[in-house]
């Protein structure tokens, strides 16, 4: 025990004292908040879309035409088309587009309709701009039958949609997109990171082997003990960078930014799309509701409360807090532990770099194939599907995909159970792991196939 | 030469050991005397580097036993045990004197001792300036003198120096051979492997000849040699020297300039040296006279002729 601990030591302090893990460590969340302060000046400086119209129609279709959160349509300048247009490029504050409905554009024969713009206008501006034009024209279709304008706003339907979650996890709110953020941003920290470490375990690995510094430590230590030694050595290399993180994250959002963000409003970093998840502790039916209506909670989480200095952290207020630490931490360190594993394997059994791009194949697609699925069953699809749950449960993909449903709630025996299996799966690959590694690390000169690897477990001592 | 004590500090029985495609050991047993210089020498891949392998418990020994001082060896040997690989190798990025504390403690010895030792060893051997730097920094005759160190820092009973002087300069390998010899001198036991016979010849009180997997020969250096000593004269004088006689054998004679000549001469049985000398001062000027004792090397290429002829191209040319 007292040598693994030496070789732990080892391992973390020669990695801890590089200047590029210091460099790395205080770049990136440097990194991270201007990203965010650049993202949340460029978002309050731009408003709505503002489009010109100009109608020859004669229909009066600009009138029906209704803002969106997205576009504000203004009329353009009267006259025709060229004198509109060229009003539009000298327009102050500029304009993102000129929608012009021509002279003959009728009801019936709803053609000739165009949007001009300076480069391509984007699919999503399209689409809005044709939602509008669509229910501009409905609206005139149904006024020509005889409808009354009372009559055609009753018939419009006005659903606002209220997710609730049913969870026991406290009275407070959340919104889809900060948990949606949240599952993105925390699987792609165990994705990278497993793979940038694992990848640093099988370096170290080969190059002691290629160091020939190999016997000299297998004469005083077991080779597991050295192996395991390294890969917990690394992990508290990463244990250590986050932590650093998220000190400096801290320090620079709650000291610095609110310095620089001083005279901005911080309205428009977040955006909840109107379904608002309501907690079960303030139950939709209770009168405290009401006073915090959805349109209260939308002001409340971006906006600064009360004896609550802003901070970009006030957006994780609704969010399980404590599971998703603990859950991430225990579900990068076993998946970490797992994958590590089979890249000190790698690392053991070949001569040089070059040789591992071979055995990396079969370690890597795992890892990629569960963020990739991941992200659309559980993100884009169920969080609590069937398939979810599966790539939850599964050693190779439950620390991904199990990292990504924990913002969204996952009930307890579901984390029990999947964490069991982690832990099981993990001895279970360090276990071979282990036999091909102490194999693999006396190995010099011979070209390693799948077949002598799976030899080398049946070694004996 | 020191008197090796009686009990063996090391004992292999009929330890065996087969990779898949052969045999690396084959009923190989040996007995290495405390305080004592033992060569294990044979050529290239005739499994010295397995023996050592299962005596520094890298791997295990498919069948027999190792016995360590008598007791089955075990892990908590391993910080008596000093270990020199033929591939020489460091953490390339470590500074020296880290390297050593971390190499030594991980054989189990204290830090505080291994720091005093560490000091005491570069100083020594001129290290001292390079405590701090890294191994990558140092030559590569420094970073040899840096893997000695790091064998023999937690004072071992028992040294292997797999070729141990290959990759050092002569100045440097004397040095270390100095070293040695005041290690075996302070009580410590120095297994040497080698397959450059003649290079560790001198220092050996004991050797023990492998090939092919199999001990061909054990023993003391001075009993072997003595055992395959031939019976021959080498003679150097002046004169016409001209060996009609049925107790004597000229092997070899040659001319030289000035009626100097050189002889190789055979005694018959039931002749003494002082037979021949007689016989030769009677004929010629004698000016030199001594046995011809056989090298190791010779002895080797003997036995292994004596004992597996089908292998003796290839134990000759290694």
């Amino acid at each position: 025990m007292d040598k693994i601990w030496l070789i732990i030591q080892r391992e973390y302090l020669t990695r801890v004292r590089k200047k590029s893990f210091l460099v790395i460590s205080l770049l990136a969340p440097l990194l991270l908040a201007g990203t965010t302060i650049a993202v949340s000046k460029l978002n309050s400086a731009s408003g709505p879309d503002v489009v010109a119209v100009h109608d020859a129609s004669g229909l009066q279709v600009a009138a029906h035409l209704t803002d969106t959160d997205e576009i504000h349509f203004v009329p353009a300048t009267p006259g025709t088309l060229a004198q509109a247009q060229a009003a539009f490029e000298k327009a102050k504050p500029k304009q993102a587009a000129l929608l012009s409905f021509p002279a003959g554009f009728g009801l019936d024969s709803a053609k000739g309709t165009q949007i001009l713009a300076k480069g391509n206008v984007s699919l999503n501006r399209q689409n809005n701009i044709r939602k509008a034009v669509n229910k501009a024209i409905g609206e005139l279709k149904m006024a020509r039958s005889g409808l009354k304008q009372e009559t055609i706003d009753n018939l419009q339907a006005k659903v606002d949609l209220a997710a609730i979650n049913l969870d026991e996890l406290g009275g407070k709110r959340n919104d889809v997109g900060t948990t949606t953020a949240m599952a993105y941003f925390l699987s792609i920290l165990v994705y990278m990171f497993i793979f940038i470490y694992g990848v640093q375990v099988m370096r170290g690995v080969s190059e002691e082997k290629s160091n020939r510094i190999m016997e000299v430590m297998i004469s005083s230590v077991k080779p597991f003990q050295l192996m395991m030694g390294k890969i917990l050595g690394i992990a508290g290399v990463v244990l250590t960078q986050f932590a650093l993180w998220l000190v400096l994250s801290w320090g620079i959002t709650t000291v610095v930014m609110p310095l620089l963000l001083k005279n901005d409003k911080p309205t428009t970093t977040i955006t909840t799309n109107g379904a608002t998840v309501v907690r079960p502790a303030a139950p939709a039916s209770s009168p405290a509701v009401a006073a915090t209506s959805p349109a209260g909670d939308q002001a409340a989480v971006a906006t600064p409360q009360p004896g609550h200095p802003f901070s970009i952290w006030s957006v994780l207020d609704g969010l399980p807090i404590g599971s998703i630490i603990g859950g991430f931490l225990f579900y990068f360190l076993g998946g970490y532990l797992l994958y590590s594993a089979m890249f000190a394997a790698i690392g053991s059994a070949v001569d040089d770099q070059t040789d591992a791009q071979q055995f990396m194949f079969p370690v890597t697609i795992p890892l990629i194939l569960s963020y990739i699925v991941s992200i659309n069953v559980i993100i884009n699809g169920d969080p609590n599907g069937p398939l979810a749950f599966w790539l939850s449960m599964i050693p190779f993909t439950s620390p991904i995909a199990m990292v990504m449903r924990l913002p969204f709630g996952v009930p307890t025996w579901q984390l029990v159970l999947s964490g069991a299996l982690l832990i099981v799966g993990f001895v279970g690959v360090t276990w071979v792991a282990a036999r091909i590694y102490r194999v693999g690390i006396l190995m010099y000169g011979k070209k390693v196939t799948y077949s002598e690897l799976s030899k080398w477990m049946f070694y004996k001592g | 030469m020191q008197n090796p004590t009686s009990r063996p500090i090391l004992e292999a029985r009929d330890v065996r050991k087969h990779y898949a495609a052969h045999t690396a050991l084959d009923g190989v047993s040996l007995a290495v005397p405390e305080g004592s210089i033992f060569g294990l020498l044979g050529p290239n891949g005739a499994g010295k580097t397995s023996l050592i392998r299962i005596i520094t418990q890298i791997t295990g020994a498919d069948s027999g036993e190792i016995l360590f001082r008598g007791a089955k060896l075990n892990p908590s040997h391993i910080g008596q045990i000093g270990y020199l690989p033929e591939e020489r190798g460091l953490y390339k990025k470590m500074k020296v004197g880290e390297q050593l504390l971390y190499l030594a403690q991980l054989r189990g010895l204290p830090r505080a001792d291994a720091v005093q030792r560490i000091k005491g060893w570069l100083d020594r051997l001129d290290l001292k300036a390079w405590a701090q730097k890294n191994v990558e920094d140092l030559s590569k005759g420094m970073q040899q003198k840096v893997q000695f160190v790091a064998t023999v820092l937690h004072e071992p009973s028992l040294i292997i120096l797999d070729e141990p002087f290959s990759g050092f300069d002569p100045i440097n390998a004397n040095l270390i051979k100095d070293e040695i010899l005041r290690l075996r001198d302070q009580g410590a036991t120095i297994i040497f492997s080698t397959h450059r016979m003649e290079s560790v010849e001198e220092l050996c009180d004991n050797i023990a000849l492998i090939n092919r997997s199999r001990k061909v020969l054990d023993g003391p250096v001075s009993q072997i040699k003595n055992q395959f000593k031939t019976n021959t004269y080498e003679v150097e004088g002046q004169g016409r020297l001209l060996v009609v006689h049925p107790d004597f054998e000229v092997l070899e004679q040659k001319e030289r300039e000035n009626d100097h000549f050189f002889a190789r001469i055979q005694l018959h049985a039931g002749t003494t040296p002082n037979d021949l000398l007689r016989f030769l001062i009677g004929q010629v000027q004698v000016q030199a006279f001594r046995e011809r004792i056989p090298s190791i090397n010779e002895i080797f290429i003997q036995r292994v002729r004596e004992t597996m002829p089908e292998s003796l191209t290839e134990a000759v040319t290694a």
